[in-house]
């Protein structure tokens, strides 16, 4: 295995499916029900079995509206303040309507969600305003619920090939072009649709573990929908809204007030107070927490030591069994108990992600982007705030659409001087003698995101960053050297991290205020909805450089009053008269 | 420029008296989102084949603990974050 053989074989199929983790598996299957006759394929860097963010599972669904806890026009006006109005509300609002649906669909293939003594959905307040954390027990059968669901539908599944280019021709999508991890052959795939479910931009940012792959992602998310969406010509949105998120300090996974909240944990400062009103990851939030890292009360912990035995225990159960099972290895290791201490907590690597922001390729409500003939969902596509629910149900809306698209098209043409020109661009660092290893083209721009991109942003250190990322972009295409198939793939990632870099630092650049928190903190500017109460798209330019541009926000749906707007920015905790 | 070889411990260990390599298994190897396990040839002992971590990459997310049908791998947190 990983030896590089010279190969390259085409295919065929309706709608290509990238990416098997949450969000595809759902396109997939919900296209192939609608049109049985479709040739459907779904294809995953890794194994779809264990693939994508919930490769082991998750601890609940952060974002459910079920009849009788929330309503549609309730949720869409809470993502709207949470997001500083930067939000076209079609897209969250048909989410809004579909999601319970989609909750039934999840419950008929057997992942169990937390029902009370009368058999309703036992849902928690997380959120600023409104209730729609649905705890999952059993969380950790999600995978192989979907994967029996798959082989039921007879999806077409192929494992361990990586798309690293779109094709397109007349206009719209053509297909892709694919490189096995372990043998380094090629697979073009003709497709009259394709949906992009590639997951979040997560090894962007350096942890400040100095670990490559202890991301809060999973680290096989690189950011190949950005990347692969940029070079199709797709606009992206709200780049500079950057994924921060509060974890366990080292280990890097989610500290989990969602799951611990409702049961009475809380964020606390080092004298053991809470500081932030409300746990939901928010930028405003997230820039309390910076501010209480940065002032004589920090570090900020996970505070449950104040919670009866039988509380902790139900907690500890959930969180070690599901989403990051190995948490409980590390406390182990560090000698401590939820019961006894307080754990330590910090802020996250940068990263794009709408499933906890907004950055994403820009879509609509049928989960369409700007180029004719291609989807995205889940944590890749600009619906903020999605979570695992929303890439279900967003997945499903793109597969549905997708199938339907397909009725009416052949293939399109393309050139086929573009798949040559990428076999020589992927296979470069094969044909050197010596060189640069993917691991060190990685670690330098990763480590340079650290240095010049993570909030609070200051204009000279991106143009800095700018010039640096060029530097290291030059070595990347000259002198990067690799000895066989599994180090082709990473350099590949290598490479979409690169894109990913340079979109972060272009994007962040154009907006020139300050918005969403500690995301988009540009330190010489205040917010300013003046001129920039807008999106930014940013597409590739005809000089080969991201190009940004605004775009209205559409006119909402759900309207928000006046004295709703800034719910989120009352973040910190004042204190009460009494206490003074 | 010329390449050095730099050590590394990996988190993933493998109890080779447990691991069934030798029988045709790779359930570790085919479920591991990174890719980083491989199966190699025993110099000696009973058995033939054994289940290693062969890079470095690990995001001690535990399927290949968790599907390990005998129960031989390991997961343990990376040194520099333990």
């Amino acid at each position: 295995m990983d030896e590089i053989l010279d190969g390259i074989s085409q295919i065929d199929c309706d709608v290509l499916v990238i990416g098997g983790g949450t969000a595809g598996p759902m396109a997939a299957l919900k296209a192939k029900r609608k049109n049985p006759e479709a040739n459907v394929v779904l294809l995953d860097k890794a194994n779809v079995k264990r693939s994508g963010a919930i490769a082991m599972g998750m601890d609940g669904l952060n974002n459910t509206i079920i009849p009788g806890h929330a309503t549609p026009e309730q949720y869409t006006k809470e993502i709207t303040i949470a997001n500083d109005g930067i939000v076209d509300q079609a897209p969250i609002y048909r989410y809004a309507q579909g999601c319970y649906e989609i909750i039934q669909e999840l419950d008929s293939f057997g992942i169990r969600f937390q029902k009370d003594q009368n058999g309703e959905y036992d849902v928690k307040k997380v959120h600023h305003i409104g209730t729609y954390v649905l705890p999952m027990p059993n969380g950790d059968t999600v995978k192989k619920a979907l994967y029996r669901q798959l082989r039921k539908a007879r999806i077409n599944i192929s494992n361990r090939y990586m798309a690293t280019r779109l094709l397109t021709g007349e206009g719209r999508i053509a297909g892709a072009i694919c490189v096995n991890t372990r043998t380094a052959e090629f697979l073009v795939v003709r497709a009259k649709a394709v949906v992009m479910c590639l997951g979040a931009a997560g090894r962007l940012g350096l942890p400040t573990s100095g670990y490559m792959y202890g991301t809060y992602e999973n680290p096989t998310n690189t950011g190949e929908g950005y990347s692969m969406a940029y070079h199709a010509g797709a606009d992206l949105a709200n780049l500079e809204c950057y994924q921060i998120n509060p974890l366990i300090k080292d280990y890097n996974g989610p500290a989990c007030a969602y799951v611990a909240g409702p049961m009475g944990g809380y964020t606390a400062n080092a004298e053991g107070e809470r500081f932030i009103e409300c746990d939901y990851w928010s930028g405003q939030m997230m820039q309390e927490f910076y501010d209480e890292l940065q002032s004589g009360k920090g570090p900020v912990y996970l505070k449950l030591n104040h919670l009866a035995e039988e509380t902790v225990a139900e907690i500890e159960r959930v969180l070690h069994i599901v989403e990051r099972p190995t948490r409980g290895h590390f406390h182990k290791n560090r000698g401590t108990d939820y019961r006894k201490q307080m754990i330590e907590m910090h802020i996250s690597e940068i990263g794009f992600c709408s499933g906890h922001s907004a950055s994403g390729v820009f879509v609509d409500e049928n989960a369409r982007t700007s180029v004719q003939g291609l989807y995205a969902a889940g944590d890749m596509a600009n619906v903020p705030h999605n979570y695992m629910l929303g890439a279900f149900t967003n997945g499903a809306f793109a597969g549905l659409d997708a199938v339907d698209f397909i009725k009416d098209v052949d293939f399109a043409k393309f050139d086929h001087g573009d798949v040559e020109a990428e076999r020589n661009r992927v296979l470069a660092p094969t044909k050197r003698d010596d060189g640069i290893p993917p691991n060190q083209i990685e670690f330098k721009t990763r480590r340079l995101v650290n240095d010049y991109l993570q909030p609070p942003k200051v204009t000279a250190k991106m143009e800095t960053a700018q010039r640096r990322f060029a530097e290291v972009r030059d070595d990347m295409q000259n002198a990067m050297y690799v000895q066989n198939a599994h180090e082709l793939m990473r350099s590949l990632e290598a490479s979409t991290i690169m894109d990913c870099a340079e979109m972060a630092a272009s994007a962040s650049l154009y907006r020139t205020e300050s918005r969403w928190g500690l995301y988009h903190n540009r330190v010489e500017y205040e917010k300013d909805d003046e001129n920039w109460f807008c999106h930014t798209l940013l597409k590739k330019g005809e000089n080969g450089l991201p190009e940004s541009r605004k775009q209205d926000v559409k006119p909402y749906i759900v309207e928000i009053e006046d004295d709703e707007k800034d719910a989120y920015d009352k973040q910190r905790v004042q204190p009460t008269e009494a206490a003074e | 420029m010329p390449l050095a070889q730099t050590q590394t411990s990996v988190p993933v260990v493998v109890d080779d008296d447990l691991c069934i390599a030798d029988k045709g298994c790779t359930v570790c190897v085919d479920v591991c989102p990174l890719d980083v396990l491989r199966i190699k040839d025993m110099a000696e002992g009973p058995k033939s084949k054994t289940a290693f971590m062969q890079y470095d990459e690990c995001w001690y997310c535990m399927p290949c603990e968790a599907d390990c049908p005998t129960g031989a791998v390991t997961v343990n947190i990376p040194y520099l974050l333990k």
